[in-house]
């Protein structure tokens, strides 16, 4: 009963707020897991989506950087949810921020050239400012796993570090 | 008496000689996202060597000037050929930030450029 009143509250939260409403039901290890990589699948399939769309060398960099880096941390989380025993698990958050990427894709899909290029950039601002925000205010407090918490914290510098970049090469397209 | 004498001269000539001629290999370890130490002191002819011992490609660049890749789970070094003090960063997770302060080597102009 708690459980069902605990997700009927965060679905409102994210009907609400975006994916990453405050006020959500704390996660579990397992639903943490899963929304972390998902967020790295995400940045990587808007990263083949510039890959393939943009003309622009600054935005291809970018976007090669992102796709590499996101595959590379992933794998680490891989091979750490393996040793932990943990199985990844689909959830409210994880799906809802699958629908808004998968929804921005559709509308980047309509632009070209240097409307698209400053689209894509500034997408990539908003969602890294986003997932740190979560990662610094729901998912590593939640986090009970000490090798889960220490590598959300070294995806919080990443993702830190992803939005500056992003920052620096949208400052270009201003 | 006499041979003691020569002996320290000849040590302490060969110390003054030594020292500044002396170039060192000095390691900058990177590891999830931090350059460490972050800050180092060095002298023209030295060396510095970035251990990149993250998943992640990175890059030691300061700006206007030497911009060098590391890829992941590799070193790469640079010489440093001019005095001062540079800053440099990560063009790839700019929030990775460390500081060389070179000196001049007694003799040397300090004026190259790498």
């Amino acid at each position: 009963m708690l459980a069902r009143l605990s997700a009927a509250i965060a679905a409102l939260c994210l009907l609400g707020g975006g994916a990453f409403a405050q006020g959500a039901a704390k996660p579990s290890d397992p639903q943490i897991a899963h929304i972390a990589y998902n967020a790295g699948v995400l940045d990587v399939t808007a990263a083949k989506q510039a890959i393939s769309k943009s003309k622009n060398k600054e935005v291809l960099d970018f976007a090669q950087a992102m796709q590499r880096d996101h595959e590379a941390v992933n794998k680490q989380a891989l091979d750490l949810v393996k040793k932990l025993n943990v199985t990844p698990e689909d959830n409210d958050t994880s799906r809802a921020l699958s629908k808004e990427a998968a929804d921005k894709q559709a509308e980047l899909a309509k632009l070209n050239g240097p409307a698209y290029d400053k689209a894509y950039l500034a997408n990539e601002v908003a969602f890294h400012k986003k997932v740190n925000g979560a990662l610094e205010t729901l998912l590593i407090p939640s986090a009970n796993n000490a090798e889960l918490k220490g590598l959300l914290q070294t995806g919080l510098k990443l993702f830190q570090g992803h939005q500056q970049h992003a920052e620096h090469v949208a400052a270009a397209f201003k | 008496m006499l041979p003691g004498r020569y002996f320290w001269t000849a040590l302490v000539m060969f110390g003054m000689n030594a020292v500044p001629a002396h170039a060192e290999t000095i390691r900058v370890t990177i590891d999830k996202l931090v350059f460490s130490p972050a800050e180092i002191n060095a002298k023209v002819g030295d060396t510095i060597e970035w251990v990149n011992q993250d998943v992640l490609a990175h890059t030691a660049t300061v700006r206007g000037d030497w911009d060098v890749t590391i890829p992941a789970g590799a070193t790469a070094p640079v010489d440093l050929k001019k005095a001062g003090s540079v800053e440099y960063y990560c063009r790839y997770h700019p929030n990775m930030k460390g500081r060389i302060a070179i000196a001049p080597v007694s003799g040397s102009s300090g004026g190259g450029r790498h």
